[in-house]
């Protein structure tokens, strides 16, 4: 593994703010109000009831936008926009959805907008969007209209050409997700396929390549193919761009750009539990913290905690030792898991982590995940969490 | 070409939302396909939620026309004809 280096350990804001949770879930989303000091939650909501939400994310530049990805069991995906924190919601004029096909040609179309990302700082109204099956799309309007990339679709026939069989589907769709824009370079971009890899493109979406070297496929006879990987979460930390973390089906990486060999860091995990998980969440200030939440990827994949007993393991070192924290979660008989994009960090110092999960659970942390307290219970299955300093 | 005549038609309550909460509403249209279109334009959005972009009736969305179960939307309506949107069971 390359020397770790310390690099932009950043001090927090001074000023305490209130803390809110965007609760997505399978049945509707929720607002977990807070407060500054992190002790008391109210629930807000539901909103959508009945409908499966898959993200809901605040617009970081003005502050007030938020956007719903949403869908029933009957109607077709749409994506929802508030400008005020969801008291009222209006429905996008034209949803992430394929162009028509051609005549004669069976085209596909959209099931669900999986993941929501805000654009670049100095892209105001700029979203990007990842759907079920694969693609991505964009919008210059604060959400009202989305269009396809048709760059990163031409990115995936192409490669379909060579390997048609390394695009699959995970059991909720071929998802699209984890969708990362460097802040120094708005064209910068990259996007992860379950299955399919992670992706980069240098040019704002109009060509891509597939960046998987060192990350294992178990589940093909070529166990390192240059795509049709399972990340399941990629973040970039915000300490420093250049350095990516994954939680992939196969196991836990990290990736120091401009380098493009992903390491393996899961395999300092304890092989009692192993480096199987969804969600990964990097520190905001330390490049070389991160959290995982493993599950049980053993036998026939249970996707349970492991053994029954909820842990979360963090590294201070980028991955070369990890320490387990379960303070304060089931000591045992404690099943639940937490999907991809459902545990999420505060910028706060300590810094404060959250987990939604599979058991309709969000439980919180107050010293960088050492203990935790369960906020909010008898919620349907959390889907996805976003923090917001308010 | 005829003029296209006005139907009643029926809709569930996943789609009451769009209609001001209306379970019978009026649309005209020769076909399904113009009907879907003239309510799209009486109750913007519809359209999307019950039919996808390569125009196929979403799967658990069921349309009657006269009484029968249709999944094309090239579907000819014929004056007097009632047009129910329905959501079927499979869809939970």
């Amino acid at each position: 593994m390359a020397p770790s280096v310390r690099r932009n350990k950043q001090k927090p804001a001074a000023r305490a703010r209130r803390v809110d949770l965007l609760v997505a879930t399978q049945k509707g989303a929720f607002i977990l109000k807070g407060e500054p000091a992190r002790r008391a939650w109210k629930v807000e909501g539901p909103h959508f009831l009945g409908c499966e939400t898959n993200h809901v994310v605040l617009d970081p530049r003005d502050g007030k936008t938020l956007l719903a990805a949403v869908v029933t069991g009957h109607l077709g995906p749409t994506v929802f926009r508030s400008t005020d924190s969801g008291r009222t919601w209006a429905e996008a004029r034209q949803p992430p959805a394929f162009p028509k096909a051609s005549e004669g040609q069976k085209g596909p179309a959209v099931k669900r907008t999986f993941h929501l990302a805000p654009g670049h700082a100095g892209q105001p109204g700029v979203w990007w969007a990842g759907t079920v099956p694969h693609a991505l799309f964009r919008s210059a309007d604060g959400g009202a209209s989305w269009d396809l990339v048709r760059g990163f679709s031409r990115c995936l026939e192409a490669l379909k050409e060579k390997k048609p069989d390394y695009f699959g589907e995970t059991p909720g769709g071929a998802i699209a997700h984890s969708i990362l824009v460097d802040p120094r370079d708005a064209k910068h971009v990259y996007v992860s396929l379950s299955t399919g890899g992670f992706f980069e493109s240098r040019d704002g979406g109009e060509t891509w390549r597939p960046m998987n070297a060192g990350v294992l496929a178990d589940f093909f006879p070529e166990k390192y193919p240059e795509f049709g990987q399972d990340p399941h979460c990629v973040v970039l930390s915000p300490a420093d761009p250049d350095r990516l973390y994954q939680q992939n089906h196969c196991g836990v990486y990290r990736l120091d750009r401009p380098g493009e060999r992903w390491e393996r860091i899961g395999e300092h995990m304890p092989p009692r539990v192993g480096d199987i998980g969804f969600p990964i969440v990097a520190h905001p200030r330390d490049v070389d913290s991160v959290w995982v939440f493993p599950m049980d990827g053993t036998a026939v994949w249970p996707r349970t905690s492991p053994g029954g007993k909820p842990a979360v393991f963090r590294s201070r070192n980028g991955g070369r030792t990890w320490t387990r924290h379960a303070k304060g979660l089931p000591p045992a008989q404690g099943w639940f898991t937490v999907f991809r994009q459902a545990m999420k960090s505060d910028a706060r110092d300590p810094v404060g982590l959250y987990l939604g999960t599979t058991a309709g659970e969000i439980w919180a942390s107050r010293d960088e995940g050492e203990s935790w307290k369960r906020v909010a219970a008898h919620l349907p299955r959390v889907l996805a969490l976003e923090v917001v300093a308010r | 070409m005829s003029p296209a005549p006005t139907v009643k038609v029926y809709v569930s309550s996943h789609v009451r939302s769009y209609t001001a909460g209306r379970s019978e509403i009026e649309a005209e249209g020769r076909t399904l396909t113009e009907l879907m279109g003239d309510l799209d334009r009486r109750y913007p959005g519809i359209r999307f939620r019950v039919v996808d972009e390569q125009d196929r009736i979403r799967q658990h969305m069921n349309f009657f026309v006269g009484g029968e179960l249709v999944r094309d939307l090239a579907h000819p309506i014929a004056p007097g004809d009632e047009v129910h949107i329905l959501g079927a069971l499979s869809g939970g």
